[in-house]
């Protein structure tokens, strides 16, 4: 198998493009997603708001106003084939470049702080990004870029549950997350849980969970799609409704992903997404 | 529901007294946005006893960080952020005579009866709406700490800006009504 040469300049103009059209056009997925919620909410608070983010979609695709004032996190998403020899420079430093052009050519909001602790000083250019790596067959790059927002990922929880809690457990523990979010991770958005693995495994699966694509589709595992339909129905039973105003529809979907783990540990991390789902991939 | 309410800044107890938590309201003038990184700043002027960057007595305060303005615009796009995180410094901005705060999300509870107390309420706006909101300003101008970049304080005016009543000066919270109609057993 030949060694393909990809250009770490291709990957950063990439993440720069990704940036700008994540944060002025939601997925299409996510846009009828937030449709079929408009036509099946009965309250008429909930609809109400629904209408006003439609709209919001509308005028940020006429591409001068992003979609939310917070643009995010960036979060990066590199599936790098091992056919794959990467040259022209630093990886991480190209995955940064891109974000940087990407978020000043864009107008977009600079709402990374350099410590956290310690003087909290923005560091100007929204890096660094968030990057997870992963080396899989092919000599393509898959890059998958996501603007998080901060209000919705400060409702995420996670926690270290033990066999004997079982489903149950999760699904308790699920819905007191959604619950505690209430209003503050501006509902209708998306649920994503990871079951299983260990502690930092189970959080990235929650943020898969998220970006599974489209909005809405089942885990492939019958066992964990119906899992998914049950926490859904249990989730918009609360009553919250779009933006906890009351209504029908508190989130979208609720997506599960799972993976092997300890004979000790159940471990279930639930990441929580607004309604500005912003996400694209870009293949090379 | 009922028609809006049309309130102008800056507000007086006779004008924000007859709300109530789930009023709607559209509200013009000049508002000042103030989120985290803003209100750290003002408890370290009170400490060292230095006045505000802008007349808090009647104020009405909006929780935001905008995004960059476009050349030719009055403003990027400004939904509100989440208005729990400056629970703990609230208190300081109504006791300094703030009587509205823009905002989403809940208010912890602790908080409720001091808008009782101070006579001010708090109004959510439709939160990752950003693109929206900004239809409604007309200018917005860094007054203070331009360091903070999108947390800087800002004098901004607006136009018909939409809201809704979430705490009022009765103590009420209206996210803990609105769910209680739609709230039901899955399992039924």
């Amino acid at each position: 198998m030949p060694v393909r040469e990809v250009d770490v300049a291709e990957i950063s103009a990439a993440i720069a493009g990704a940036c700008i059209k994540i944060n002025y056009f939601l997925p299409d997925d996510m846009l009828a997603a937030l449709g079929r919620a408009r036509d099946t909410e009965e309250s008429p608070a909930g609809r109400a708001a629904l209408d006003v983010i439609l709209e919001n979609a509308e005028i940020a695709a006429q591409g001068e106003f992003p979609y939310c004032q917070d643009t995010g996190y960036t979060v990066v998403f590199l599936d790098i084939g091992q056919d794959v020899h990467l040259v022209g420079g630093d990886l991480m430093q190209a995955v940064d470049a891109g974000i940087r052009k990407g978020y000043k050519d864009g107008y977009l909001r600079m709402s990374i702080v350099a410590d956290p602790l310690f003087g909290r000083e923005n560091t100007g250019d929204n890096t660094p990004g968030m990057v997870h790596v992963r080396i899989v067959p092919g000599d393509g790059v898959r890059i998958q870029v996501d603007a998080k927002g901060g209000g919705s990922e400060n409702k995420s929880r996670h926690k270290m549950l033990v066999p004997a809690d079982g489903k149950q457990g999760v699904k308790d523990y699920v819905i007191e997350t959604v619950q505690l979010m209430g209003p503050d991770a501006c509902p209708p958005g998306i649920i994503g849980v990871g079951v299983g693995g260990n502690f930092e495994v189970s959080a990235e699966l929650a943020k898969r969970a998220l970006l599974r694509h489209p909005v809405g589709a089942a885990n492939p595992d019958p066992a964990v799609a119906e899992f998914e339909r049950e926490l859904l129905d249990d989730v918009n039973a609360l009553g919250l409704g779009p933006q906890s105003l009351g209504g029908r529809i508190t989130a979208l979907a609720v997506h599960v992903e799972t993976f092997p783990t300890h004979i000790a540990s159940l471990p279930v991390a639930v990441n929580t997404e607004c309604h500005a789902h912003r996400t694209t991939v870009v293949e090379i | 529901m009922s028609d809006p309410i049309r309130l102008s800044t800056p507000f007086t107890d006779e004008l924000i007294d007859p709300l109530r938590s789930g009023d709607r309201v559209l509200v013009s003038g000049t508002i000042y946005s103030a989120r985290d990184a803003a209100h750290l700043r003002l408890r370290e002027l009170d400490a060292a006893g230095e006045p505000w960057p802008f007349p808090a007595e009647g104020a009405v305060l909006y929780y935001v960080g905008p995004t960059p303005t476009r050349p030719g615009h009055a403003s990027g796009s400004a939904g509100p952020t989440t208005a729990g995180r400056m629970d703990k410094l609230t208190p300081m901005t109504l006791e300094h005579g703030v009587k509205g705060i823009i905002g989403k999300g809940n208010r912890g509870e602790a908080l409720w009866p001091e808008f009782e107390r101070y006579h001010a309420v708090y109004f959510a706006a439709i939160g990752g709406a950003g693109a929206v909101a900004a239809q409604r300003i007309r200018s917005s101008e860094v007054i203070a700490f331009e360091d903070l970049g999108p947390e800087a304080i800002r004098a901004i005016e607006v136009e018909d800006f939409p809201a809704m009543v979430i705490n009022d000066t009765t103590g009420a919270d209206y996210y803990t009504q609105a769910s209680e109609a739609w709230r039901h057993d899955a399992s039924k």
